[in-house]
């Protein structure tokens, strides 16, 4: 017969392997941006490059990113505390932030055409759009799973399980927060 | 928690019990609870319709048939293809009108193939092949069969991600069978999909709406390899039985745990490849593209752009690729010669550690599929220094199956025989690695049909021999029945003599300079006086594929008609899977998951044939075999 300790043993197994996939899946992503950002990096180092310079709203969405990590970070703390209703206030203002994010990032694309820097130009700005836009489907993916689990866990009432799963939203939303930011960086630098 | 805050109804349902489906938790005192339904109860199924069973299954073991049945669906296309070209090669001038009748006329005009037909042909055989069959085919049906099982799990970590697996490998492969039907027809640009061919519409009647759909098609699979890759490696570390320390798990699951490590690695570097190359062909960027003149059309839009980037993102795929397809293969076999030759497995650990050894080289080895794109002399030197050092832990690894089977008293059953066969192909295919990977010697024979035999022998034939292996050992576990002996006999006899006389007389042509891609060889004199020996490779060729329509029937008639299986444990093994039910039911075990005490190839130990893993150590003995 099976006996509770178990039973709980056999949830927490599935709980740290659900952990783990996403690191898995996080590790494959990772694969992803590094395949295109070595492309960026080979295709520079052959030469006749335009070197972009970021636009502004480029600037501002990374601020904006950071500023959502922080308040996710805070959410979470919040719901460990107890104090739900500073949690939804929280998390809500993550999800708009990220919404922003996007936003910011369609604005940027219009003021890189706008100074020249089209998307079918020199592959320097090509990749940058094209990076950007594999990155903002993550964000968008982000978007859509964190509004399933702040509805998920501000609609229905407290339970403790929820504490799982934002603590893997946030996993991933601070990912794509670092992973915007080593592409910021990155596209500033001129290696060759 | 308290035993009362959990509900259970074990005792409502006595035949294939699941735990985790059955247990919901008062969610107090920080108690995570799981609300995804992990798994469906044996006698639920009777309640549970058609659709839910079958279809939209969450069980790994029917994922993994549907792996298994969708792969054979894509084996007899692919397969079937390859005969078809065959024939242009072998009898250029036999009608075929069956062409026309299927794919249209103005393929076959009189029965006679077009260029851009054969083009089509040989693109899809390969991806279909590459892809569908031996990643997807394999991989998919037997990690699906066999990582809960071996390990002591009752299912995937995720069992809803793994069902979305095979349903965005279904839906790749919808795509893909739709393509052939487009007015422009399938991809036409080979399966590595090279730019400037593939970036550019106008560049061939293969280059349009089918090159389009194959990069759906494909931008599917990935994700479907993923998700797949994802869940096995999180099963397998994560999801053990008591006692089952990574040093006791089966040779089939660390071959099939390193070849979704490599997947899950290599796979989103083909998915930038594709993105880039979808740009290009729709968006007018020039990632792969330079400066093009097409006649007809004038100077393309393009500036700027380098193929050869292309190339270095597809092999840094497609090189783990290979081992992706030959890894599950190594796994197989090793678990079925030491079953078949009732001793242990010869060097559990080097076993493991060569395969470790493989899989990390396979990630620095790409550039040796590309000695031919102008690549820096010195650079080529580091990976065919590279290349060459797989030969050690492959060689390690035929010398352990090649040892294991040394003076056993060998037990011939058909998925036996297809594991001798593999280890004479691996060794056969193998060695002529070792020239190709000498770049002096791959720039002459780079693009002739030396190349197609060796990764034809090597990779595809090998390849499906493990997999022939495995269906044939684990039919019993699958369905319940064992499949035809004597059809299996002939199967593998057909097949490994076949495949032999396919590809062995491929070796001279390639070696007297015939290239491979070509649709025809009429026009050159130097490579007509092969003819008789095309003839011959085309008949072959024929008869092996006439001989997996055997198979394919053998394995419909044992669904159905296969003699039962009468104890639990038939082919006398250690490993976990056979401790299970004949028919298992969701969640595998009845009871309690068996805890594991020893090692899975105690065999012929201590006087006793064979020692299950579950039988605790005796006190005194060693864990090393005696």
């Amino acid at each position: 017969m099976i006996d509770a300790m178990t039973l709980s043993e056999e949830n927490k197994k599935l709980a740290n392997a659900q952990r783990f996939g996403l690191y898995l899946g996080l590790a494959s992503i990772a694969m992803l941006f590094t395949a295109l950002t070595s492309a960026f990096l080979v295709r520079q180092g052959a030469g006749n490059w335009l070197f972009v310079k970021m636009p502004i709203q480029f600037w501002i969405s990374t601020g904006i990113i950071i500023l959502s990590s922080i308040t996710f970070y805070f959410a979470k703390a919040a719901h460990v505390s107890g104090d739900i209703s500073k949690y939804k206030l929280l998390i809500w203002s993550t999800l708009i932030l990220g919404i922003a994010f996007i936003t910011l990032q369609y604005l940027g694309w219009l003021a890189m055409a706008k100074t020249g820097v089209y998307l079918d130009g020199n592959p320097g700005g090509s990749f940058i759009y094209v990076i950007s836009m594999v990155h903002v489907v993550h964000v968008v993916l982000g978007i859509v799973l964190l509004a399933i689990v702040s509805i998920h866990t501000t609609i229905k009432s407290y339970n403790p399980n929820h504490l799982h799963k934002i603590g893997l939203m946030a996993t991933y939303w601070h990912f794509v927060d670092f992973l915007w930011i080593y592409l910021f960086i990155f596209f500033q630098i001129k290696f060759f | 928690m308290s035993e009362k805050d959990i509900h259970h109804e074990h005792h409502e349902h006595p035949k294939g019990a699941t735990i985790t489906d059955h247990v919901h938790y008062q969610d107090t005192e920080g108690v995570i609870r799981f609300e995804e339904d992990h798994g469906h109860h044996d006698s639920d199924r009777n309640k549970k319709n058609f659709i839910h069973t079958y279809i939209f299954s969450t069980d790994h073991k029917m994922i993994g048939k549907q792996f298994l049945i969708t792969g054979i669906f894509w084996a007899i296309i692919g397969g079937g293809l390859s005969n078809i070209f065959r024939m242009q090669l072998g009898f250029p001038d036999v009608p075929l009108h069956f062409i026309g009748a299927i794919f249209g006329d103005k393929w076959a005009p009189n029965g006679v193939m077009t260029p851009d037909f054969y083009n089509m042909l040989i693109t899809m055989h390969g991806t279909i092949l590459v892809f569908f069959v031996l990643t997807a085919g394999l991989s998919g049906t037997f990690a699906n069969l066999l990582i809960p099982l071996q390990i002591g799990a009752r299912d995937m970590a995720s069992p809803v991600l793994n069902m979305l697996s095979y349903w965005f490998f279904f839906l790749a492969g919808l795509v893909m069978f739709i393509s052939f039907f487009v007015p422009s027809g399938a991809a036409g640009v080979s399966w590595v999909f090279y730019p400037p061919l593939s970036a550019i519409r106008e560049a061939s009647v293969g280059s349009e709406t089918g090159a389009d759909l194959w990069l759906v098609s494909m931008s599917f699979f990935i994700v479907s390899s993923l998700l797949g890759g994802l869940n096995y490696i999180t099963t397998i570390l994560n999801l053990r039985a008591k006692g089952m320390s990574m040093a006791k798990l089966p040779l089939t699951i660390w071959a099939l745990l390193i070849t979704a490590i490599l997947g899950l690695l290599s796979f989103p570097v083909l998915l930038g490849a594709a993105i880039l190359l979808m740009f290009d062909r729709s968006m007018g960027t020039s990632f792969y593209l330079d400066k093009i003149y097409m006649s007809g059309i004038g100077a393309m839009p393009h500036e700027g752009g380098n193929p050869i980037l292309y190339q270095h993102l597809f092999w840094f795929l497609g090189h783990p690729e290979v081992y992706i397809v030959i890894l599950p293969a190594f796994g197989i076999v090793s678990e079925v010669l030491a079953v078949n030759s009732r001793k242990p497995i010869f060097g559990y650990r080097a076993m493991i550690l060569s395969m470790l050894a493989i899989a990390a080289l396979a990630f620095f080895v790409w550039a040796h599929h590309m000695f031919v794109t102008g690549l820096n002399p010195f650079v080529g030197s580091v990976f065919v220094f590279l290349t060459l050092l797989i030969a050690i832990p492959s060689a390690i690894k035929v010398f352990n199956w090649i040892t294991t089977m040394w003076r056993a008293n060998i037990r011939y059953t058909p998925a036996m025989m297809f594991s001798v066969g593999f280890v004479s192909l691996f060794i056969s295919g193998g060695l002529t690695g070792i020239f190709l990977g000498n770049s002096a010697i791959d720039i002459q024979l780079h693009d002739t049909y030396f190349i197609v035999a060796h990764f034809h022998i090597v990779m595809g034939v090998a390849a499906f021999f493990g997999m022939f292996a495995g269906v044939y050992h684990w039919f019993p576990k699958m369905f319940g029945r064992f499949m035809n002996r004597t059809m299996g006999f002939i199967h593998f006899w057909i097949t490994f003599v076949g495949s032999y006389c396919i590809f062995w007389p491929m070796h001279y042509q390639g070696m007297a300079g015939v290239p491979r891609r070509y649709y025809s060889h009429g026009a050159f004199e130097s490579f007509n006086k092969f003819g008789a020996l095309s003839e011959f490779i085309t008949i072959a060729a024929i008869v092996v594929f006439l001989a997996q329509l055997l198979f394919v029937f053998n394995y419909l008639y044992s669904m159905y008609r296969g003699k039962k299986m009468t104890e639990l444990n038939p082919w006398k093994a250690n490993t976990i899977e056979w401790t299970t039910p004949i028919n298992p039911g969701h969640g595998n075990w009845d009871g309690p998951i068996p805890t594991v005490h020893r090692g899975p190839y105690d065999y012929g130990k201590d006087g006793e044939d064979f020692i299950p893993q579950t039988v605790p150590m005796r006190p005194g003995e060693t864990t090393h075999h005696g």
